[in-house]
């Protein structure tokens, strides 16, 4: 379908009004990019960190517990240590588990709608703030490779799915504490947090919101989607909460888990 | 209340400057009624728009302090101690003072397609509560342009205005794409010719959005995810073939005049 021929026609390069700088904004407009800035490079240094380390991201039977890191889980690689491994494994795979499966989490968070307009304002500075001049002469968006590529977003959230039942699969075996019997150790809540941010984060998500319902035309003809799209419509107005909370959150489970296996913290039990 | 100074852009389109002007503060006192002093005290030529005085007619709308506001609904007292700077919308070609020429919004009001209903059933047709309180939302556009004025896309790229409706035709697009009712397919009129795959979603169109539409989270992401629908998703694509829907042909969807 063709736009309606105009009769109005857009007449470009007018002399603008006001000054030629990059912006009149008087507040500190660039506290945000630069918390953006300073949040997501600590987290990409140290889930880099991690994911190379191959080692302490597992606690196991030895101290009576079934707890194991987001960042390698599922454990696929013929390397695993024993009892992280899932059923399938790589064998031959010499290089860190945990690169085999972080490129999927990391491309539903990066085609993610609410973290490109977090990067591409504090990163791309296009634009760093509202009305402030971006920093590119020239401007294509997103309707050219690589940037085009952002429309796979739905593919990284079926991923992102698949993870989540793992992740809580992980949370909900925690709970059963080898040799010990069932308890609740901090580890566990520790595990089940984790999961519970990942799938409020997932569920929010805009390509969600459409899948479930938005697609449709009229609400009366479908109204289990609407129903599905009227819950999801408030969480996906609080994505980016959940965006920050589960990021923030599952580095602090690679952290504790982490800790817990090298020796350093103790799992507390609870009951 | 103490004086304050009035940084206001005077010019036309053969270049301007900052004029100051201080005046004492009233208390209660939005900025437009500030300008409105200011015409009736020291400079009777000085230019704006303004109609309703209420945030609901957009015409007043200017950059104050750097941000794109509604005048007539920006407290003096609300705004940091200093200077008020005041200038003219940005994106758009200036005329005079802070009065600036938005045809290029009336051009690319002028290119939307109209909704296309089916032929009128007996009885008439129906519209359920749950499908019109999802377009409402972005029937409150009070077209200030204001979104337009704070997008990047045109903002800062003049030559992108050849081919990107901007947020405000979003929304209409979206309203249109949203209506139980239409029959005509803009998706890939959307994705073609009026540049939705230049937004980069960063928000800064719902920001400044005086009637609170959440235009990017409500409209703009779900025609992008409609577009993807059509364009980018094989396996939505393997789904209309196995259940022998098609997109519209261009000549099926093509424009026709409302009943």
């Amino acid at each position: 379908m063709t736009a309606v021929e105009s009769s109005t026609k857009v007449v470009l390069g007018g002399t603008r009004g006001g000054p030629d700088v990059a912006t009149l904004r008087q507040d500190r407009w660039w506290i945000q990019p630069v918390i953006t800035v300073a949040v997501l490079t600590a987290f990409v240094i140290y889930s880099t960190w991690a994911a190379f380390q191959n080692r302490y991201y597992y606690v196991g039977a030895d101290v009576h517990r079934d707890l194991i890191s987001p960042f390698y889980s599922p454990c696929l690689a013929s390397n695993c240590v024993p009892g992280a491994k899932a059923g399938f494994a790589f064998s031959g795979w010499t290089l860190s588990p945990a690169l085999l499966i972080l490129i999927f989490p990391l491309g539903f968070r990066l085609t993610c709608y609410y973290y490109r307009r977090s990067y591409y304002r504090a990163f791309w500075w296009s634009p760093p703030s509202c009305a402030v001049s971006d920093a590119h002469g020239s401007y294509s968006g997103e309707t050219r490779f690589p940037l085009i590529m952002q429309n796979l977003h739905r593919y990284f959230f079926y991923a992102g799915l698949a993870f989540n039942v793992l992740l809580t699969y992980d949370a909900i075996i925690a709970f059963r504490q080898p040799g010990l019997g069932l308890g609740v150790t901090v580890g566990t809540l520790v595990l089940l947090t984790n999961a519970v941010l990942l799938w409020l984060y997932s569920i929010s998500c805009h390509a969600c919101r459409h899948l479930c319902g938005g697609h449709v035309k009229s609400f009366k003809a479908h109204p289990i989607r609407y129903r599905i799209w009227k819950f999801l419509t408030p969480l996906n107005a609080i994505h980016m909460n959940f965006a920050w909370a589960s990021l923030v959150f599952v580095a602090l489970t690679d952290v504790y888990v982490r800790l817990v296996a090298s020796g350093a913290l103790t799992d507390y039990k609870l009951f | 209340m103490a004086d304050v100074t009035m940084r206001i852009w005077r010019g036309d389109s053969s270049g301007g400057d900052f004029e100051n002007y201080t005046l004492a503060q009233n208390e209660g006192e939005v900025v437009l009624d500030v300008i409105h002093r200011i015409q009736a005290t020291e400079a009777p030529d000085l230019a704006c728009r303004w109609n309703c005085k209420a945030g609901k007619c957009g015409s007043c709308a200017a950059e104050v302090n750097g941000k794109p506001r509604l005048m007539c609904m920006t407290r003096m007292e609300d705004l940091p101690e200093g200077p008020v700077t005041v200038t003219p919308m940005k994106t758009f070609p200036i005329i005079r003072d802070l009065v600036t020429d938005v045809s290029f919004n009336y051009a690319m009001a002028e290119k939307v397609p109209a909704l296309l209903p089916p032929p009128m059933p007996e009885g008439g047709y129906r519209m359920f509560q749950e499908d019109v309180e999802r377009g409402q939302e972005f029937r409150k556009c009070i077209e200030c342009f204001m979104c337009q004025d704070v997008c990047h896309v045109i903002r800062d790229h003049e030559d992108n205005k050849q081919h990107y409706a901007g947020p405000r035709f979003f929304i209409r697009y979206a309203e249109l794409e949203m209506h139980p009712l239409d029959q005509n397919d803009r998706r890939e009129l959307v994705r073609e010719e009026m540049g939705l795959g230049y937004c980069n979603i960063t928000k800064c169109c719902t920001e400044v959005c005086p009637e609170h539409i959440h235009i990017t989270d409500n409209a703009i992401i779900p025609l992008k995810e409609r577009v993807v629908d059509a364009n980018y998703d094989p396996v939505a694509w393997l789904g209309r073939k196995i259940r022998r829907r098609t997109k519209r042909t261009p000549a099926e969807a093509a424009v026709q005049p409302a009943p």
